[in-house]
């Protein structure tokens, strides 16, 4: 690689990631990977039932276990104060969740002990030893019935079941519009609960030194500042300063490791009482009973048209199912994470959406990717094709008809957002393009006099990312700012180290940042490294979820470069003798406008500011920046996906033939690791739409445990994905980014069950709950009577 | 406890351990190599593939007692960073990998696939990966960057030096 370069030569191209080498060659370091020296090994024991009430807990064979150090249960842990909630709604009800259950367990797999030992083995085996005598009591895992008046109650205090009711938008106007309409479109959704398995299970290391009084946890997280702060602050109460987390490499996150989890906590108050480190490592089942769910809604819905095709009117009422108690974010994704992106592509003239959130005896539920996000493409996009059959108009043309106009941005919606910039139409015609989508509508009406079922879905999804203006944010309830920091270090010899409040867990971010700043400053990507996950080496960091890494937190970088040239600049200008004015900038060359060739390198200007043997009076020595960066909005990527499959009659097999996407993600900093992002997304989506449920059965216990249930994608099931992209740079951020991480896993659903439903429009089926399994559409085809 | 003498990467080394020891917490525990992962508990996922007596095995799914006289080749045998093994080299090319996490395992799998079949389909390399699940990538570029590897270990020969954990695990 050519050690001088055009300024952001780097930025848009494909470059090769950094972090691949060592992955490649097994030298990652997951927290698993660690050992220190005197670790011990935790095993958690967990409850059976889904709802409980715990008479006696009796370890005594499990403490005399050989290699056993300590059993502890809740009633040792009541000092440590209830997991927090990180986002309020108003009347919000906020039962406690206490580390190790304390009198009743609320869901299978709730820990209420925990067997500390030498070995994983001696901890496992006295796992076993340990007896529970509980107490069975009603469950319920529905969220509707668990509204109903005679259902179970989970929490003494909730006599509902009910955490909070939610509303948004204009319920008069939205009446009015449908009042007048000529045609309305009413669906019942269910938005399947699903479990996001990033391939790494959860894993944590605590070690506590009493000399120093200094706490360290490795952890598999996804914000590690954010794991110190509420783990620091109000749950251990330990001071922030003596605490640091690390987040190493982390095997895939996708929601699931953003939250403070019972393990983590359990582990801190464990190394501190026993003055060893501990290391606790969740197994598969573990993971599929403990890591927060994603989705779960029921939802009645309608869409008013009016007599041409324009969407008029949108009426929301949804259910939202959270689990047995509060997780961290859980309030904001049937929330403010839903309700606000009813407005989908289109303009609609009135929107109301309310929510009511429910407890039942289930894992609790949070963001899972896209949160809330899918969930309302899936409402919108669902509605807008039962539309298009119903007025007899082409789904693509319908679409066409609703777009907001690019010149109407930023286009304010009825549900509070505001999109920065948008241009919906270009990436509709450029799917249709890509899927010959005249040719494919001739294909399937030829197949069907054949007796087979061919079906186009479109999707063309809006989302809200780069989470987010913290003024707004905080209007809204949540309990932090979501803005991102940044620290760019220039040493003397004029390489940098760059530190990022963000994680990286898959996201390129090592070589995606360093094209930021190795791109302005004339550098090759390798003089630039990317510190992340660690509290003791990063100034701080609201970490990566909501698709916000490259918006917010590139943007953070972005702004510290800025600093340093400006103060390279300076120093320039000094040594040059010239007015700063006068300096000009290419790649690495500071010099005075017209002589280039007389300019100083900015290795030069970077030793100079630590040598000080000549700098501009006042100027301090040195060459580093910290920024913080908080967006003014929002960014809103968009697109259009069109999935074509085949469902074969006989036996209710769908077959994901093609699945085309064009997305709109702003400009792009890493076109290979962006459409690695897209990809990785469809896939989820994909997945939703035809193969994943979580499911439990009337007594609350997960059928779907383990990945011999739980359908994750294997590669035979999937096509080969054809891709393309628009750009419309977003006008928030200096970048101009937007956001690829969860796009994919927002628009796939919906473009797939569109597919599905078009395919099976021949039988008059209109709708089916994910995911789309051979038995469900064989007996739906089968009840059709038309078969 | 058992008595294993275990080549692991053309290195053989002596261990008592417990007999209910996995071969892939053998490696990882004893050996402390850990580039080869856990990631579920029921041979699902595949992050724990490595090469036994010249074969892709669930390490999870064999006892290390059972390895005990073999060779193992693992991911740490495949290359080095200066001299990565043509499939290290194609996911890197392909962007076959995001996380990390389930890489060791598909690279693996993917060597025993071109020992057995030099020149796959792309649907013979999608069924050929069932064994292992990869939550990041969708598998699109996984695929490519195999039929990537394939191509360039058709056309070059590759150099003894690149050939030793296969050649020794095959022994």
């Amino acid at each position: 690689m050519a050690t001088v370069m055009r300024p952001n030569s780097l930025v848009g191209t494909s470059v090769k990631r950094t972090e691949d080498v060592r992955f490649l060659t097994g030298q990652g370091h997951f927290t698993d990977d660690l050992t220190l020296p005197g670790m011990t090994s935790a095993v958690f024991v967990r409850s059976p039932y889904a709802h409980a009430r715990i008479r006696s807990i009796d370890a005594t064979r499990a403490r005399k276990h050989p290699g056993v150090l300590g059993v502890f249960t809740g009633q040792d842990l009541m000092a440590v104060n209830p997991l927090p909630v990180g986002w309020l709604l108003p009347g919000l009800r906020i039962p406690e969740r206490r580390v190790l259950a304390v009198g009743t367990v609320r869901h299978q797999g709730e820990a209420v002990a925990v067997i500390v030992a030498e070995n994983p083995y001696a901890a496992r085996d006295a796992a076993g030893l340990v007896e529970v005598d509980y107490e069975p009591l009603p469950v319920v895992v529905d969220a509707e019935a668990a509204l109903a008046p005679n259902a179970p109650r989970l929490h003494e205090s909730q006599p509902d079941n009910s955490a909070f009711e939610w509303s948004i938008g204009d319920a008069v106007a939205t009446d009015a519009a449908f009042a007048g309409a000529a045609h309305v479109i009413k669906q019942r959704f269910r938005n399947q609960r699903l479990i996001a398995n990033a391939i790494e299970p959860r894993a944590c290391i605590a070690s506590y030194s009493a000399a120093g009084n200094d706490l360290t946890l490795w952890l598999t997280s996804q914000n590690p500042h954010v794991h110190r702060l509420l783990m620091g602050a109000f749950v251990l109460g330990v001071p922030e300063h003596k605490f640091r987390v690390i987040s190493p490499d982390v095997g895939g996150g996708f929601g699931s490791k953003i939250f403070v989890y019972p393990e983590e906590v359990v582990a801190c108050w464990v190394t501190r009482k026993l003055g060893r480190p501990v290391k606790w490592t969740a197994d598969r089942s573990e993971s599929f009973l403990t890591d927060a769910h994603g989705r779960d809604h029921i939802t009645d819905a309608e869409m008013a048209f009016d007599a041409r095709g324009q969407i008029v009117g949108l009426r929301v009422r949804t259910i939202a199912n959270l689990g047995s108690g509060l997780s961290l974010f859980g309030p904001s994704v049937p929330t403010y994470l839903y309700g606000t992106l009813l407005c989908g592509q289109y303009r609609i003239g009135a929107i109301h959406c309310s929510v009511t959130g429910v407890f039942t005896n289930t894992v609790p539920v949070d963001a899972y990717r896209g949160a809330g996000r899918p969930e309302a493409c899936f409402v919108v996009e669902r509605l807008v094709d039962l539309g298009a059959l119903e007025l007899g108009i082409d789904p693509a043309e319908l679409r066409r008809r609703n777009f907001i106009a690019s010149d109407q941005f930023p286009y304010q919606t009825p549900v509070a957002l505001a999109y920065d910039s948008g241009n919906y139409a270009p990436a509709l015609e450029r799917a249709l393009e890509l899927a010959g989508y005249a040719q494919l509508r001739a294909e399937q009406k030829q197949l069907r006099a054949e007796g087979r079922y061919l079906g186009i879905g479109l999707s063309s999804y809006i989302e809200a990312c780069g989470l987010a203006p913290s003024q707004v944010a905080g209007a809204l309830g949540a309990q932090a700012g979501l803005y991102e920091s940044a620290q760019v270090r220039i040493h003397p010899t004029g390489k940098v180290t760059v530190y990022s409040g963000s994680h990286s867990h898959g996201q390129g971010h090592e070589t995606a940042f360093a094209q930021i700043v190795a791109g302005e400053l004339g550098l090759a990507l390798e003089d630039v490294e990317v510190i992340h996950g660690d509290t003791a080496q990063v100034q701080f960091g609201m970490g990566t979820y909501g698709s916000r890494s490259a918006a917010v937190g590139g943007a953070a970088i972005h702004m510290s470069v800025q600093k340093v040239k400006d103060k390279a600049r300076k120093i320039a200008a000094h040594l040059l003798e010239a007015a700063e004015g006068d300096i000009e900038v290419e790649g690495s060359n500071y010099f005075v406008r017209g002589s280039p060739e007389r300019g100083k390198q900015f290795g030069d200007l970077a030793l100079a500011a630590y040598l000080a043997h000549n700098l501009p009076q006042g100027l301090e020595p040195g060459l580093e920046a910290v920024s913080f960066f908080d967006p003014t909005n929002f960014t809103y990527p968009f697109g259009t996906h069109i999935a074509v499959v085949e469902v074969e009659a006989a036996t209710g097999a769908v077959t994901l033939k093609r699945y085309i996407a064009v997305d709109d993600v702003g400009n792009v900093i890493n076109p290979m690791i962006v459409e690695g992002q897209l990809h990785g997304g469809v896939a989820q989506g994909i997945a939703q739409a035809l193969w994943e449920s979580a499911e439990y059965d009337p007594q609350g216990q997960l059928l779907t445990g383990s990945l011999m249930e739980y359908a994750l994608p294997k590669a035979e099931m999937l096509p080969a994905f054809e891709t393309d992209r628009t750009v419309t740079p977003s006008p928030v951020n200096p970048l101009g980014v937007k956001g690829a991480g969860e796009a994919g896993a927002i628009a796939a659903p919906v473009a797939v069950a569109n597919a599905v439903l078009d395919a099976l429009s021949p039988f008059g089926i209109k709708y089916l709950d994910m995911p789309y399994t051979p038995s469900r559409v064989w007996a739906a085809i089968q009840q059709s009577g038309r078969k | 406890m058992a008595e294993v003498t275990i080549a692991v990467n053309g290195v053989s080394s002596s261990h008592s351990i417990q007999d209910r020891m996995l071969l892939v917490h053998y490696l990882r525990d004893v050996l402390r190599l850990t580039g080869t992962h856990v990631g579920c508990d029921t041979s699902q996922c595949g992050a724990c593939t490595v090469l036994l007596d010249g074969v892709a095995v669930k390490s999870c799914t064999v006892l290390a007692a059972q390895a005990d006289g073999s060779h193992v080749a693992t991911i740490e045998g495949m290359g080095t960073p200066a001299a990565l093994h043509a499939l290290q080299q194609a996911f890197r090319e392909e962007h076959g990998l995001q996380c990390g996490f389930c890489t060791p395992g598909v690279v693996m799998a993917a060597a025993d696939m071109l020992r057995r079949n030099p020149s796959p389909t792309e649907e013979q390399v999608r069924s050929e990966l069932g064994g292992n699940l990869c939550r990041c990538t969708g598998y699109h570029n996984i695929v490519k960057a195999i039929l990537r590897a394939a191509e360039q270990m058709r056309s070059e020969q590759q150099s003894p030096a690149r050939a030793v954990p296969m050649a020794a695990a095959a022994r």
